[in-house]
């Protein structure tokens, strides 16, 4: 029994392992679709019908392209780096509940890799690590477009994480708990004793605040000042060539999956979805969890299509331009939002 | 059992290569992974709260700016400026006076009795924050008064240095 | 100072309100006016497969052209060589032998006759210097190759196929 306990952990893993990989993938060929498309254009379209082989294309001629090591670089930690960045970015998902516990027979079987009940803590942690691979490869590349890179990266992510960890407490202030699971479970349904379940509706300015943290934590458009062309050439990846920049690109695109799965738990009621307790009665309960699944899923590459359009639309941000948003405006906005949940909290409750 | 040990041996593995390292940059990322290491420790003991709070605020936030620091400063060893010797008589003398504490300190825990915790559960969130904002509620707070003032001290430093250039 | 113009325009920078110091707004309305463009017809071509139509006076690849009995019209007269301004045409002239009569025009043809299309301008000078009216910048665009010789085209390449296939 226990070993079967592991072995369905261990499948589970496996699963959404290779899941967060191939939806980075394909995130990459929805990027450049989604860009020509709002460019008028039509996009990637050679490889296979309507280009669905271009992931596989990119993913080979990476691997194809010849590696080079500079001379001044520092051995070890040039390979730490990459090798980080993408560490980090795929451990993010062991906490995020995908769904509800399917029933076969007598057997529970969790949809989340592990329950711990510091859960979105640990995802502060795990994102926090990720600027490591960043400053690492930034300052091992021996470079000093790389170096600045790495440098723009680290503080921007250190500032915004302070707002976003603010903006969290608020959510936490209302839903009592650390825990994912708890969190997913709380936001049952979508209409509940005359309000709205999904936490987006109780805590809208937490949501825009998180929203606009996750675009720096991730560094996309319209933060990817790490990697500004125009100032820094490639930013911290210049020097990295053949997989090691496509480690690099692809722990951007995990990232990306990963903060819209987490934006969709803690906001967007995750797997829940209105009249579920109607339709578990009706299909029977493992059907409503798959939809529950599907539905959480269709929420994340909604996600991941706002990030895609926000990066097609908004410009760059000047440095001083986001570190004034980050620290004079974001973090006393969060503080704000804390006191005001305080208030309702205590007056209303 | 044999996990702390593992573990406790990894510490001061990476703190002692923290030490010996010769680039910097080196020793601040072995100091990394020596917190990663406190970071399991802190697991081992069921201490959820500290291990997560130890991985945020140590690995994720202070390292990050002492590697920030240390990459700006660019230390070489031919920049680095030859010690005084009365400099290393003083190192020698304070890391003596460590060395002594140390072992005094080591000495009183093998007499004393282990702490055994009456709640097993103790370092989990909840728990945690009920023992904090009920018994220890004072000092808790008077500590974010510290840390308060220390914020506020740095941003006075920081300030003055530039009335002082405009 | 006077204007020197009336279009001076006195610009007043007045501060942000509130509301559009958040950004939201402006960035609402960019992302409508990226979203209306996410349904729009794309207007690519997709080359090889659609041609976008050329105009009127497009010059292509060459062609050596032939007569309404279908002989080659070229008399390898140098001229068109001479005119490039590129120098990428080069010629051997040759003598018609008897019973050959049906193949060349004139007493004289072109061997050989070649272009270099790496160093063709495609500008047209020698279509207007051929007296002959034997060469034409009528075809489609010059395809791309891999080597540097294969860019050198010859008769092969050039001359209209036969009237009768």
């Amino acid at each position: 029994m226990e070993l079967l306990d592991i072995g369905i952990k261990f499948i589970l893993i496996v699963v959404i392992f290779l899941i967060s990989l191939v939806v980075a993938m394909y995130s990459t060929y929805a990027e450049r679709k989604v860009a020509a498309f709002f460019q008028d254009r039509v996009g990637p379209n050679r490889a296979g019908p309507w280009g669905i082989l271009q992931p596989l294309a990119d993913g080979g001629k990476m691997f194809m392209k010849e590696e080079i090591i500079p001379t001044r670089a520092s051995g070890l930690l040039f390979i730490v780096g990459p090798s980080l960045a993408i560490m980090t970015a795929c451990i993010g998902s062991a906490v995020i509940p995908w769904g509800q516990s399917l029933q076969f027979g007598s057997r529970t079987v969790d949809l989340q890799v592990t329950d711990i009940n510091v859960g979105i803590l640990y995802i502060f942690g795990v994102v926090s690590l990720g600027v490591y691979g960043i400053m690492i490869g930034g300052w091992a590349s021996n470079n000093k477009y790389s170096l600045l890179g790495a440098i723009r990266a680290a503080s921007q992510n250190i500032s915004y994480e302070v707002s976003m960890g603010l903006s969290i407490i608020a959510l936490i202030m209302v839903s009592g708990s650390l825990s994912l699971k708890d969190i997913a479970a709380q936001q049952h349904g979508f209409w509940a004793n005359g309000y709205f379940t999904w936490n987006f509706f109780k805590q809208p300015l937490g949501f825009i605040i998180f929203i606009v943290c996750a675009f720096a934590e991730t560094n996309r458009s319209p933060f990817d000042l790490p990697e500004c062309e125009t100032e820094l050439v490639g930013g911290y990846h210049t020097e990295y060539s053949s997989m090691k920049l496509g480690f690099y690109l692809f722990a951007e695109y995990i990232n990306m999956f990963i903060s819209s799965a987490v934006m969709a738990t803690l906001y967007f009621g995750g797997y829940n979805y209105p009249f579920m307790d109607s339709v578990a009665a009706s299909v029977g309960p493992n059907a409503a969890v798959i939809l529950g699944v599907v539905l959480m899923f269709a929420k994340v590459f909604g996600f991941i299509f706002f990030f895609m359009w926000v990066r097609w639309t908004i410009p760059r941000f000047r440095y001083d331009q986001l570190m004034n948003l980050g620290w004079r405006t974001l973090i006393p906005l969060a503080i704000f939002n804390i006191v005001l949940t305080g208030l309702f909290m205590t007056f209303f409750k | 059992m044999s996990t702390f040990y593992f573990i406790a041996f990894l510490s001061i593995f990476f703190s002692l290569l923290v030490i010996f390292a010769k680039n910097p940059v080196h020793s601040v990322l072995y100091l990394i992974l020596t917190f990663f290491t406190f970071t399991i420790h802190y697991v081992l003991l069921n201490a959820q709260f500290l291990a997560v709070v130890n991985f945020i605020v140590y690995m994720g936030a202070i390292m990050v700016l002492f590697l920030f620091v240390m990459m700006l400063l660019n230390l070489n060893k031919d920049a680095e400026p030859g010690k005084h010797y009365l400099v290393k008589l003083a190192g020698v003398i304070a890391g003596g006076c460590l060395l002594v504490t140390l072992v005094g300190t080591l000495k009183l825990t093998a007499k004393s009795d282990p702490v055994i915790l009456q709640n097993a559960n103790l370092g989990l969130v909840k728990n945690l924050g009920k023992v904090l904002f009920n018994e220890f509620l004072l000092p808790f707070e008077i500590s974010s008064v510290l840390l308060l003032s220390a914020m506020v001290g740095a941003v006075l430093l920081a300030k003055k240095e530039q009335r002082a250039t405009v | 100072m006077e204007p020197l113009s009336n279009k001076r325009k006195v610009l007043d920078f007045k501060p942000l309100t509130l509301l559009e110091r958040s950004y939201l707004p402006e960035i609402a309305k960019g992302l409508s006016i990226t979203m209306k463009h996410f349904f729009k017809k794309p207007v690519t071509i997709s080359y090889p497969e659609q041609k976008r139509e050329f105009s009127e006076n497009f010059r292509g690849q060459h062609s050596l052209k032939r007569d309404e009995e279908g002989k080659e019209r070229c008399t390898a007269c140098g001229l068109c060589a001479l005119s490039c301004p590129a120098e990428a045409i080069t010629m051997t002239a040759a003598e018609r032998q008897p019973g050959e009569e049906n193949l060349y025009r004139e007493e004289k043809y072109a061997a050989v006759y070649e272009i270099n299309m790496l160093r063709c301008i495609f500008c047209g000078l020698c279509e207007e210097a051929c007296p002959k009216e034997a060469i034409y910048l009528d075809g489609d665009i010059v395809p791309t190759d891999f080597l540097r010789k294969d860019f050198i085209y010859g008769k092969d390449k050039l001359v209209e196929p036969p009237l009768n296939q």
